[in-house]
């Protein structure tokens, strides 16, 4: 009896002992569910879900925030949100936009370098009473650096469909009405 | 001789003609002058050429208008002389109807070549070859157009076994390639040596379907005029034998696997209307103006015709003389090609055919079915693939799974959705999965360089403002430093310092002031003297 009991107490201590190693030794930095539902969202780091960038809403979202909450990543990306957390898919709270990206009018662009400071990826070049421009395969369209713009001088271009990114559709096919 | 390999599934076309002896009967006609030329810069899979051109300038026949603008790109030339109308965004020869960047060139009826600069192909180096290669626009013809001088680079991992050339063409209704071979065999022949001396490959095989008697004797007799020892095997006809991968397969028994390129199995693969632009740009300098195009299907004058690269479908109706039920233009096969948007569009490098069709001739698709699983699809297949199970996934949007199901193995080919009896035009759902497939992988590349900018620009904004707090830091410290010293030592020292130095340059000064010899008032005559008192009464304020 007393045998088997200091078995099994030794036997708890020992694996107990392992388990407590392996926490510290193997230890997870951060919350690996906030970087998969980082991983889905798109990274524009727009700021429209109300937190500062999409790793602050992903940590957000695995607190419990609701997941409709990013336009750019669109209705796919609340599907996979819902996939990935089990959760109900909701339509976004938002209404979704085609892809934009910014654009500057550099006549009017008077150097005052207020976009650059705004821009979250870096996509604007120019300096101090220098003329500004976005580098426009990395903006991410977020439209950050429209409102600081003291001369208006920037617009938000929508991205249209060109041979490059061009898609084959989904094969429709149209029901012949049967007299 | 080599035995011949098979490659598994295919279809063998119902008639033995499949539409091509209509438009093999007439020798290669020149086509006339078009009134307009549009010619688009993107032409090859690759880069974009930059445009070398602006409005309102003169180009003549052969001159570069684009240039390639990285390696795996190819320049695009003048192919008349004339007035460059625009550089500006035209239709172009896709299934898109979407414009692209492209020179319009109004011709001057003078067809004006540029000075020429004869070649002598043995005395070049392999890296000039290519250069010219590129520099004269040459691709591959057959239809992929993909820049030649990048697959003349053998792999360094790999002694090249064999050179294939493809001059199958086991499309339905085409024969631009059958009359090349018939006609300029030997030009072709002289491409081959070109492409094979580029890569020293073991032997040269020239695979031509057995459809094509006369194309097979044509290239026979070229090669041994030139006294070359290329071997011309011909293949048996089966749909696709003229895909790169099944003739490779059939000639050489070597399978290319799909993470791989065929250098690295010691095999390349080139068209034999490639072989012969390659020949022309070599030895006579000479760019890729135009190509052999088949005109064909529903009209009064199927034959194959030289027709200059940017050519408007419009400009050569009058060539083919459609019927009058023709309803759309296919360009390329029945089996692979796509209905072209519009009328304006252009010939381009890849346009080896243009079919009109009819309703009688290409009746409108069925309604599909749904798929009963009866893998008719599967047998049919060239490359092995499944396609039931692709269409399962792409259907349903399930894009990983057709990946795992190689949906990039597939080359559209066409052969599950001819033999389908469900009539699902599968080869449209295997397109949209993989463009799918790639604008998410587009999203995704540049969701990943947006997060690694933006934590980047968190980190320096941190980091920045860490250094300037220690700057700050430093300079405060710095300060109470200084001021610590200062009182400890002697507080009046620097300022005695200063109040000497200032009585010192005062007495400078003053000893300068005084040592001005001689005063302008000593030694002063009567007159002069009386003159200055007068002036002083002047001076002297009036009482």
């Amino acid at each position: 009896m007393l045998s088997a009991i200091l078995i099994m107490a030794l036997g708890a201590v020992v694996l107990g002992a392992a388990l407590g190693y392996a926490a510290i030794r193997f230890r997870v930095e951060g919350n690996p569910l906030v970087e998969k539902i980082d991983a889905i969202l798109p990274q524009t780091q727009c700021g429209q879900c109300g937190y500062p960038g999409c790793k602050p809403y992903a940590e957000a979202i695995a607190e419990g925030e609701e997941i409709n909450r990013c336009p750019p990543g669109g209705q796919e990306g609340v599907t996979k949100l819902a996939d990935l957390l089990g959760r109900e898919v909701k339509p976004l709270d938002i209404e979704e936009r085609p892809k934009q990206t910014a654009c500057i009018d550099e006549q009017r662009c008077i150097g005052c370098t207020l976009c650059i400071q705004a821009c979250p990826v870096d996509a604007i070049v120019g300096a101090a009473r220098q003329m500004h421009t976005v580098v426009s395969t990395l903006c991410t369209g977020c439209e950050l650096c429209v409102t600081p713009c003291p001369v208006e001088c920037i617009r938000m271009e929508t991205i249209h469909e060109k041979i490059d990114n061009w898609k084959w559709k989904y094969p429709v096919f149209e029901m012949k009405r049967v007299a | 001789m080599s035995p011949l390999f098979k490659f598994k599934g295919g279809v063998k076309p119902r008639t033995p003609t499949t539409h091509k002896t209509a438009s093999a009967q007439a020798p290669i006609g020149i086509a006339p002058l078009p009134s307009i030329l549009v010619v688009p810069l993107h032409q090859s899979i690759g880069g974009h050429p930059r445009p070398l051109v602006a409005a309102g300038e003169i180009v003549k026949k052969g001159q570069r208008i684009g240039a390639a603008d990285k390696w795996v790109s190819s320049a695009v030339h003048a192919p008349t002389s004339g007035t460059v109308l625009a550089v500006e965004e035209r239709l172009a020869a896709h299934p898109s109807g979407l414009p692209t960047l492209s020179v319009v060139i109004e011709p001057d009826g003078q067809d004006e070549w540029i000075e020429l600069e004869p070649i002598d192909p043995n005395a070049l180096t392999p890296e000039r070859v290519r250069e010219i290669l590129r520099d004269s626009g040459v691709v591959g013809l057959g239809g992929a157009v993909f820049p030649s001088h990048v697959k003349t680079e053998a792999a360094r991992s790999m002694l090249m076994k064999e050179l294939v050339i493809n001059g199958a063409e086991c499309e339905p209704f085409m024969t631009c390639d059958d009359l090349l071979m018939r006609e300029r065999a030997e030009g072709i022949a002289r491409g081959v040596a070109i492409f094979r001396d580029l890569l020293q490959p073991e032997r040269v095989l020239i695979g031509i379907e057995d459809n094509k008697p006369e194309a097979i004797n044509a290239m026979r007799v070229a090669v041994k005029a030139v006294g070359e020892v290329f071997s011309v095997v011909p293949v048996p006809t089966r749909y696709p034998a003229g895909g790169a991968k099944q003739l490779i397969r059939v000639l050489t028994g070597k399978e290319i696997p799909a993470d791989r390129r065929s250098p690295e199995m010691g095999v390349q693969c080139f068209n034999v209307g490639t072989a012969y632009t390659a020949w022309r740009a070599v030895a006579f300098g000479e760019p890729v103006l135009s190509r052999i195009v088949t005109l064909t299907g529903n009209v009064e004058q199927p034959r194959n015709w030289e027709i200059l690269l940017g050519t408007p479908l419009k400009e050569i109706l009058p060539l083919m003389r459609p019927k009058a039920d023709t309803n759309r233009y296919l360009m390329g096969g029945p089996m692979m090609g796509f209905e072209l948007p519009s009328l304006e569009a252009p010939i381009v490098k890849a346009s080896n055919c243009i079919i009109a069709s009819s309703p009688a001739l290409f009746p409108p698709p069925p309604p599909e079915m749904p798929c009963i699983r009866c893998t008719s699809c599967a047998q049919a297949c060239p490359h092995e693939l499944q396609p039931f199970e692709l269409y399962w996934f792409a259907r349903s949007r399930n894009f990983g799974k057709t990946q795992e199901y190689k949906l990039f193995d597939c080359i559209e080919c066409g052969c599950c959705s001819y033999v389908c009896p469900s009539h699902i035009p599968l080869v449209q759902y295997f397109r949209y999965a993989k463009s799918e497939i790639w604008s998410r992988e587009r999203d995704k590349k540049n969701a990943d360089t947006a997060k690694a900018r933006f934590e980047f620009r968190n980190a320096r904004e941190e980091r920045d403002k860490a250094e300037k707090a220690e700057r700050l830091a430093r300079a405060v410290a710095a300060k109470a430093a200084e001021q610590k010293a200062a009182s400890a030592d002697a507080p009046t020292d620097a300022e005695a310092a200063k109040k000497a130095a200032i009585a010192a340059a005062m007495e400078r000064a003053r000893a300068q002031q005084e040592n001005v010899q001689p005063r302008n008032t000593d030694d002063l005559t009567a007159a002069q003297r009386e003159e200055i008192a007068e002036i002083d009464k002047h001076r002297a304020p009036p009482q």
